[in-house]
């Protein structure tokens, strides 16, 4: 399966191409390049999928890891090297497909979106630099080409969320998501050290073997501060994932992301780099259970109060970019409570599947619904929710679709989101019913501000629309991606899952447990969608009057609880003016001024003294014969 | 005839062509040619090392010594190893790039005279083998540049140029007594390096006062805390190219020095007294981050920025373990190249709009696009992005670092690591400030962007930076296999 080097090699080569020669091109021609390339790409992973699943196959019951190319490429110490090369399993092999698929739509869907802007081609090359990344992350071998790909993911995502570079929210924003990103990095930085000193190795197959066996062993008996060295190690690894995942209180770069350009939402911030969390912890999941059981659970508590928090937060904003973007939070929420509820093996690893499971279905209806919101602000010109309403008349294509997401992601079988989501509720009930229940909750929530962002999108009152430019279905170029994935948002929940994804590589069945789990998550989905048809089908006062009635509750949701005030405090109040200035101010004064005292007091000194060296020979006998004298008198008396 | 000697006899031919050049044609001639020829002697020199390193287990090659002052045992004695053919090949890179950034200087006679003297020294310090030798070229490197801000600088130029060169001739002090330290102490019969290292030993009584002033001495250029303000006023105030040579290439001198006199000749005081230098870095390591943070001034950034990239050096030579030292040649390089870099855009962009402060420009991408982008590449590989010298060099330095037993060292390093996200702000915050918005001042539009010999300068770094973040190992076994004598002179201890 070499070939499948070609799949990484192909997006790096459009991305130096358009890159380098892109300002000379058409706009159509490097949009349709990079458009081509990565249909080849997505080929290829389609082709990679079916050898590795279906011809290959299962040897001995599992599914056996390859690593078709690797190769050194620095050497640190005898035993630690960075490597690069690509590893497939049934979860890398699982992201290549769903990342050249949504990409592919995306560069599809952004020939005609993006028409006309300027930068074009620029966008082409970042979008394949972008691609080129992240499918380097996935099929990583060691931790460290996993790292290495992870800080390129950050650059492409600042590049593209600072697309519109003139614009200065824009250039903000982007610079809040390195630096939000970077801060959570170097957790994982720290992580990789500590992790690769103790088994001295970077390498995930080893790391992972037998139980996570190396790590277990090399770390035994060792805690700091009453944890365990292990369970540092892999708590800092989990702080790099929590921000690349926006995992609370590292999300709040993910809701200003939303400043670039719509497609790369949809790609970028919803279907592919900001699961990378979910899949860095998929990827050391036998570390993680064997050697820092606690982390885990860490990680399901962090992703339960996330889930929640976005989920609040996201029925009442009015940017419907904004509602998508914390109800991505919200949902990435979900994959991580299913891994921190997982166990090992077998049928006890369905929270496992159940993540990578929705890590595959989210991906498809999410990046739909960025799209489907894509094409209603192309429409409209804005992305205020008050500008909108009754457009399903106007872009019928865009509101079916959209409605096909919004039931996937509701959890209304029989689409995709249903399925995936049951499992996640499945494997929560068995292990804590606290976050089974905050779960649950959570899905009502969900079905309720989708269906807020439905209706107040494609029904309520038709606002007065600009006569000349009455709102229009958006051409074919972008209705067919949304037709696409809205074909695989119906179909993908019916792919049996454990048959290819499992903690251990076994397949197991998996059955939906219809008392205890299905219907009750069907109740309260239909509950949301129900109350949000009575508040929104037709545009009432309603929901005004109870947003008044909630009173501060509701500013501080609509506020986002004040936590980028938060953080601006910290970074603004205190980073900078306590720290940086007062050490700019230290080394100007205090370490400069020391430097330029000492030269001071040399002139000083210097211009005192030089009274001695007048040169008048009568001085210089005077002193002579008194200092004779006086040396004579000590004489004498001593 | 030597090659090595070549490297030295180049620049003085060009300071002879220069005093006849009549048209500024002719002195852009011999500087091309001159710096041209230096380059293809560095690759050339590479090609020939790496093959006779094939052939030979010797520890320094192309050796050869003529004695000069035999009543002091001062020797003309040359020869070079992995680390200094990289310090070699980095230095004719910044001298070749900073000819073209130069290109239009006034007196530039003069100014090139000085520039050519100042490659004079900064080659014959890498190549010399002997203490004094090197201290002399060491000396003729310094020099230079008190004339250089002096006389071309921009600002406070004579405040800045006599504060620069009295700190430089401060650390200087320093180390003759240490040069000298170590020439009695080791019983004065030899002042060759190699001699010194593996033939002859310094008592420890001795080691424990030769090494600070050693390391100090050295450490001064290095920008080691709280010797490095010579640096902000230093940078800020020197031409273009002056800064270019001066973060890119003289900076460097102080942590090879720190390297290959103090911690090669003296292991057993390194490992005594290294924990408190061990400390002084790290802290310019952090300090030098968040220093730059509040700086409005584009130079004091990057003169900051310098402080805590040269502190890593130093930092990781004193972790004394492969890796790390590996790290730190790693990052001279990577230094050298970004900040020169950063330098000869700051000069691009300053020659135009007239200043340097950030808070008076604004939305540059759009009035000069090729100087923008090669500016954020510059920020890229500053702040670590893979792919970009600077990502491998600080990540040989991490790991190398951590692998350290004291748990000290390691916390210490998880320390230094955090200087990747104060510079990811500092950097951003530039570029954003700068670069991106809208335009902050109507005078600056229309302003030319990049002219042919600022691209020449500008792609030729970018292009060894994204060489050495590619290929990394290329580096990486040409200096890490010159290593082990001193690896093995530290672990003796």
């Amino acid at each position: 399966m070499e070939y499948s080097l070609f799949i990484l090699i192909t997006p790096f080569v459009l991305f130096l191409l358009l890159g380098l020669t892109g300002h000379k091109m058409k706009q159509n021609v490097a949009g349709i390049i990079g458009t081509v390339g990565m249909g080849f790409a997505a080929a290829l992973s389609y082709m990679v999928a079916y050898q590795y699943f279906f011809v290959i196959g299962k040897t001995a019951g599992v599914f056996q890891e390859m690593i078709p190319v690797s190769f050194e490429w620095l050497r640190f110490t005898e035993k630690l090297h960075i490597d690069l090369g690509i590893l497939l399993d049934p979860i890398s092999v699982m992201m290549l497909v769903v990342i050249t698929t949504v990409s592919l739509m995306v560069h599809l869907y952004s020939l005609s979106y993006m028409h006309g802007e300027k930068g074009f081609q620029r966008y082409y090359s970042f979008l394949s630099l972008f691609s080129f990344s992240m499918l380097g992350l996935v099929v990583a071998t060691n931790i460290f080409q996993m790292y290495i790909f992870w800080e390129l993911v950050g650059v492409s995502s600042y590049s593209l969320i600072g697309f519109y570079y003139t614009k200065p929210s824009a250039v903000a924003a982007s610079k809040k998501a390195f630096i939000v990103t970077r801060f959570a990095d170097l957790g994982f930085l720290i992580g990789i050290l500590i992790l690769s000193y103790y088994t001295g190795t970077f390498d995930f197959a080893t790391l992972t073997a037998n139980h996570a066996e190396s790590v277990v062993t090399s770390m035994q008996g060792l805690s700091f501060m009453g944890l365990s060295v292990a369970a540092w190690a892999m708590a800092l690894i989990f702080m790099g994932g929590a921000g690349k995942s926006a995992m609370f209180p590292l999300h709040i770069w993910l809701p200003d992301a939303m400043e670039g350009p719509t497609p790369v939402s949809a790609l970028i911030h919803a279907a592919t780099m900001v699961v990378a969390g979910v899949y860095l912890i998929a990827r050391l999941f036998p570390v993680y259970i064997f050697a820092a059981p606690e982390v885990l659970t860490l990680i399901a508590y962090i992703g339960a109060f996330t889930a929640l928090f976005a989920a609040i937060i996201a029925v009442t904003q009015t940017d419907i970019k904004r509602v998508l973007a914390f109800s991505t939070i919200s949902q990435i929420a979900y994959m991580m409570v299913s891994l921190g509820v997982s166990g090992y093996g077998g049928h006890d690893g369905l929270g496992y599947m159940a993540s990578m499971f929705h890590l595959f279905t989210h991906a498809f209806f999410k990046a739909l619904l960025f799209l489907g919101a894509g094409s209603v602000i192309h429409a409209v010109h804005s992305n205020e929710m008050k500008d909108m309403g009754r457009l399903h008349k106007f872009m019928p294509v865009s509101s079916w679709t959209f409605l096909i997401a919004c039931l996937a992601i509701a959890g209304i079988p029989p689409f995709s989101g249903f399925f995936s989501k049951d499992e996640i509720l499945s494997a929560a009930l068995h292990h804590d019913k606290l976050i089974f229940f905050t779960m649950l909750f959570v899905a009502g929530l969900t079905a309720f501000y989708m269906f807020r962002l439905y209706f107040n999108i494609f029904w309520g009152k038709e606002k007065a629309y600009d006569s000349h430019h009455k709102p229009h279905e958006s051409p074919a170029l972008m209705t067919v991606p949304l037709i696409i994935l809205a074909i695989y948002s119906i179909f993908t929940g019916f792919i049996h899952f454990p048959e290819f994804i499992s903690s251990d590589s076994t397949p197991f069945a998996a059955h939906i447990e219809w008392m205890h789990v299905a219907i009750p998550s069907i109740v309260v989905a239909l509950t949301g969608i129900v109350i949000a048809f009575v508040l929104y089908f037709k545009g009432s006062e309603k929901p005004v009057q109870i947003a008044k009635s909630l009173g501060g509750f509701y500013t501080a949701t609509v506020h986002k609880f004040y936590l980028d005030e938060v953080w601006m405090f910290i970074t603004q109040s205190v980073i900078f003016k306590l720290i940086c200035k007062p050490i700019a101010w230290f080394d100007r004064h205090i370490i400069d001024g020391a430097m330029n005292g000492l030269a001071w007091t040399t002139q000083k000194t210097s211009a005192s003294v030089k009274g001695l060296q007048s040169g008048q020979v009568q001085l210089y006998v005077w002193v002579y014969v008194i200092g004779s004298l006086l040396i004579a008198a000590l004489a004498l008396f001593l | 005839m030597n090659i090595l000697s070549l490297f030295v006899l180049v620049p003085v031919l060009m300071i002879l062509f220069l005093f006849v050049c009549k048209s500024m044609q002719q002195i852009r001639t011999v500087m091309v040619s001159g710096a041209s020829a230096l380059m293809i002697l560095a690759v050339t020199l590479t090609v020939m090392f790496l093959q006779e390193r094939a052939v030979s287990n010797a520890e320094m090659l192309f050796t050869s010594s003529t004695m000069w002052y035999p009543s002091l045992n001062i020797a003309y004695a040359v020869g070079v190893d992995g680390i200094s053919v990289a310090m070699i090949v980095l230095s004719s890179i910044i001298v070749f790039t900073g000819v073209f950034s130069s290109w239009n200087m006034n007196m530039a006679k003069e100014y090139f005279l000085w520039y050519c003297l100042l490659s004079v020294g900064v080659f014959g310090f890498f190549i010399s083998v002997d203490l004094f030798t090197m201290f002399m070229f060491y000396e003729v490197a310094l020099i230079p540049m008190y004339l250089l801000i002096g006389l071309w600088g921009t600002g406070r130029k004579e405040y800045s140029a006599m504060k620069l060169t009295l700190m430089l001739m401060g650390g200087s002090a320093f180390l003759l007594i240490g040069i000298l330290g170590i020439y009695y102490g080791s019983g004065h019969s030899s002042m060759n390096l190699l001699e010194i290292a593996n033939n002859l030993h310094i008592p420890i009584e001795i080691q424990r006062w030769v090494f600070p002033a050693t390391f100090l001495g050295f450490g001064v250029l290095g920008a080691l805390f709280p010797f490095h303000t010579w640096s902000p006023d230093g940078h800020a105030s020197a031409p273009t190219a002056v800064s270019m040579l001066h973060a890119g290439v003289l900076m460097k001198l102080g942590g090879y020095g720190c390297f290959r006199v103090a911690m090669y000749l003296m292991p057993e005081a390194a490992h005594e007294l290294g924990w408190i230098f061990l400390i002084l870095t790290g802290i310019s390591v952090v300090y030098g981050a968040f220093s730059a943070v509040v700086q409005t001034d584009l130079k004091y950034i990057n003169a900051y920025s310098s402080v805590s990239h040269c502190g890593l050096v130093l930092f990781a030579i004193l972790m004394m373990n492969r890796t790390a030292m590996t790290g730190a040649i790693m990052q001279m390089l990577s230094h050298g190249l970004m900040t020169a870099l950063f330098f000869a855009l700051i000069g691009l962009i300053y020659g135009r709009t007239h200043t340097r402060d950030i808070r008076e420009m604004g939305g540059l991408m759009k009035i000069m696009p090729f100087a923008s982008v090669c500016y954020v590449i510059a920020g890229l590989a500053s702040l670590g992005l893979p792919g970009l010298s600077g990502f491998v060099a600080e990540m040989t330095i991490f790991v190398g670092s951590f692998q350290h037993a004291d748990v000290f060292h390691r916390i210490l390093t998880i320390a230094a690591c955090c200087s990747i996200v104060i510079t990811a702000v500092y950097i951003l915050r530039t570029v954003g400030k700068i670069l991106y918005g809208p335009v902050q001042d109507s005078h600056h539009i229309g302003l030319p962007d990049a002219s042919w010999y600022e691209k020449v300068s500008a792609v030729g770094l970018i292009v060894a930076i994204t060489f050495m973040g590619m290929y990394p190992s290329g580096a990486s076994e040409l200096i890490n296999n010159s290593l082990m004598p001193i690896i093995e002179k530290l672990a003796i201890i």
